[in-house]
C-alpha cells in the first residue's frame, strides 16, 4: 500500500527522494479521510516552501485540508493536470497526482520522516482515535 | 459543533447499522452521525436523479395538545397555525422577542387540538424549554424525541420505492401534507416533506423498528438506485436548493425578514413573539440582506470566509461548498442591502485573496415539475 521509497509526514504528505529533487504528494490515508477531492490549490514553480509550513490546500466537496511540506526549498515543477482533474488525488495518491517538486534546501531534513512501515504503525494509531 | 468534552456522544437507533456499512462517522451537535456512505458526491447525485436514504433520527420532536394548543402555537411560532387542516404541515420558527428564530421547525397538525413539531437536534432542549417558557396558555408540552426515529426517503423516484412498502399507495398525499401510514409493516407518520429540493418522504416511527424500516427500504429501492446517504450529502443539497440552515443562515442576531423568511413571517395573523421587530423591519428595512453567490473565481468559498462588497468587509459566508449537481462553486452570506442585487460582482476572501463571486438569485437549484 505505502511504497517503501517513499518518506512519511505526521500530516500525512508523502516525499520521494532522487538525488536532490524530492516529489511531494498527499497519502492514500489522507484521501481517503477528505473524501471527493475538488479543487487542488498549489504554489508556482520559483516558489519557496518551507518544511512543516503549509504551502497548499486540497479540497474535497467537505473539506479544506492544507498541505504541509516535508522539507524546505524551492518548487521546480507542479502539477498542472490538478487543476482540471483533481479527483486524480483520490483514484492515484500516490502516483499521477503528485503535487509538486522540489529542489531539497537541505537533505538532513528527511531524515525526521517516517519510513512507510513507521507510518502504517502511525496511521494504525490514528485510526484508533 | 463539538459536544461538550467528557459527554458520551448521542446515538440514532441506526448507529450499528451505520457502523456495520462502513459509514465515516462524526460528531454532529453532540451526535454520533454518518457524514457519508459512498461519498458525498455520489449519494449528492444519487439524490438528484434516483433517490437517497438518510437517518435524521436525531431531529426533536415536540408535540403540543389541548384545547390551548392552536393559541399557544399563534403566540410561539410565525407562520400562521391556523391556516393549517388536519394531516396538513407547514414551515415556520420558534420566535424570540428579536424578531430571530430560536429554531426552524415543521409544523404538522394532527387535529385542531394536536400538533407535532420537528424541530433541529442542537436546539432540541432549548426550543422546549421556551415553547414551556411561552406557555402562560395552559397547553400541554412535551418532548417526545424520545419516542420517535425519523428516515428521509429523498429524491424523484422515492415515491415509487415507497409504493413498494405502503399497504395505500402513498401518491396522492400532497406536498407538506401528513398521514398514519403503515411503511414495511411499521406503524409510521408519513409526510410529504424533505430538505433536499427533491420530491420525497419523511417517516417518524418507534426506534425499536429502525433497522427493519431502513433495510426494508434500502432492499425496496436497490433496483431504482437508492443508495445510503449522510450528512455531507444532506448539506449540499438543502444549500443547492436554497434551504437555510439553523446555526448558519439562522440564529438569535438574524431576523426572519433578513433570512428572506418573510414568507414564514404572517404579520397579519395577529400578535406573536417578535412580530413588533418584523413589522418595524417592514417599514423601515432591513441592515443586511441573504443573498446567493457563486463563485467566479476557481477556488470554493467556506463557511466563515469574509464577503467584500465595494472594496469593503461586508459580511460573512454562512455556507459555502462545491456543489456537487450544479458544478459549481456557491454560497450563501449576509451582506448589506446595496451588495445585493442579482448580477452584481462582490468578493469572497479565500486564504488572503480577493476572489470574484457574483450575486445569484435563491434558489440555486429548482427540480424539474
Amino acid at each position: 500500500m505505502y511504497p517503501p521509497e517513499f518518506l512519511y509526514t505526521k500530516d500525512h504528505e508523502w516525499i520521494r527522494v532522487d538525488e536532490s529533487v524530492g516529489t511531494i504528494g498527499i497519502t492514500d490515508y489522507a484521501q481517503k479521510e477528505l473524501g471527493d477531492v475538488v479543487f487542488v490549490e498549489l504554489p508556482k514553480p520559483g516558489d519557496h516552501v518551507t518544511a512543516s509550513e503549509s504551502f497548499g490546500t486540497v479540497e474535497s466537496v467537505k473539506a479544506v485540508s492544507e498541505i504541509y511540506s516535508p522539507v524546505s526549498g524551492e518548487v521546480t515543477a507542479v502539477n498542472t493536470k490538478l487543476q482540471n482533474n483533481p479527483e486524480m488525488v483520490n483514484t492515484d495518491p500516490h502516483g499521477e497526482a503528485w503535487l509538486v517538486r522540489v529542489q531539497l534546501a537541505d537533505r538532513r531534513e528527511i531524515d525526521k520522516l517516517m519510513r512507510a512501515d513507521e507510518y502504517e504503525v502511525y496511521i494504525q494509531q490514528e485510526k484508533a482515535h | 459543533m463539538i459536544a461538550p468534552a467528557g459527554e458520551a456522544l448521542k446515538r440514532t437507533a441506526l448507529n450499528a447499522t451505520h457502523r456495520a456499512s462502513g459509514a465515516k462517522m462524526v460528531d454532529y451537535c453532540g451526535w454520533d452521525m454518518p457524514v457519508e456512505y459512498s461519498g458525498i458526491t455520489h449519494e449528492h447525485l444519487a439524490v438528484r436523479t434516483a433517490a437517497g436514504l438518510f437517518d435524521v433520527s436525531h431531529m426533536g420532536e415536540i408535540e403540543v395538545r389541548g384545547p390551548q394548543a392552536l393559541a399557544l402555537l399563534q403566540h410561539v411560532t410565525s407562520n400562521d397555525v391556523s391556516r393549517l387542516q388536519d394531516g396538513q404541515a407547514q414551515y415556520s420558527a420558534i420566535m424570540l422577542p428579536s424578531g430571530s428564530a430560536i429554531d426552524d421547525c415543521v409544523v404538522h397538525r394532527f387535529t385542531p387540538d394536536h400538533y407535532f413539531l420537528c424541530v433541529n437536534a442542537a436546539n432540541t432542549d432549548k426550543d422546549f424549554e421556551w415553547i414551556i417558557q411561552c406557555n402562560s396558555f395552559g397547553a400541554e408540552v412535551r418532548n417526545v424525541s424520545g419516542e420517535y426515529s425519523q428516515i428521509a426517503l429523498q429524491g424523484p423516484r422515492a415515491l415509487e420505492i415507497l409504493a413498494k412498502v405502503t399497504e395505500r399507495y402513498p401518491g396522492d398525499l400532497k406536498y407538506y401534507w401528513f398521514r398514519r401510514a403503515r411503511c414495511g409493516g411499521v406503524e409510521s407518520i408519513l409526510a410529504r416533506t424533505g430538505y433536499t429540493g427533491e420530491d420525497g418522504f419523511e417517516l417518524y416511527f418507534p426506534p425499536a423498528s429502525s433497522a427493519h424500516l431502513w433495510n426494508t427500504l434500502l432492499d425496496a429501492g436497490r433496483a431504482e438506485g437508492l443508495i445510503p446517504a449522510g450528512l455531507g450529502a444532506r448539506n449540499t443539497l438543502r444549500l443547492e436548493a436554497g434551504f437555510a440552515l439553523y446555526g448558519h443562515e439562522l440564529d438569535a442576531e438574524t431576523t426572519l425578514l433578513e433570512a428572506n423568511l418573510g414568507w414564514i413571517a404572517k404579520l397579519e395573523k395577529g400578535d406573536f413573539v417578535g412580530r413588533d421587530v418584523l413589522l418595524r423591519q417592514r417599514a423601515q428595512g432591513t441592515a443586511k440582506k441573504l443573498i446567493g453567490f457563486e463563485m467566479i473565481d476557481r477556488a470554493p468559498a467556506r463557511d466563515g470566509y469574509p464577503v467584500w462588497v465595494n472594496r469593503k468587509k461586508a459580511g460573512k459566508v454562512t455556507s459555502g461548498s462545491p456543489a456537487p449537481y450544479l458544478k459549481k462553486n456557491i454560497g450563501m452570506a449576509y451582506v448589506p442591502p446595496d451588495g445585493a442585487d442579482v448580477g452584481r460582482e462582490i468578493q469572497i476572501e479565500i486564504r488572503g485573496r480577493l476572489a470574484p463571486a457574483r450575486v445569484v438569485s435563491l434558489p440555486f437549484y429548482k427540480r424539474p415539475k
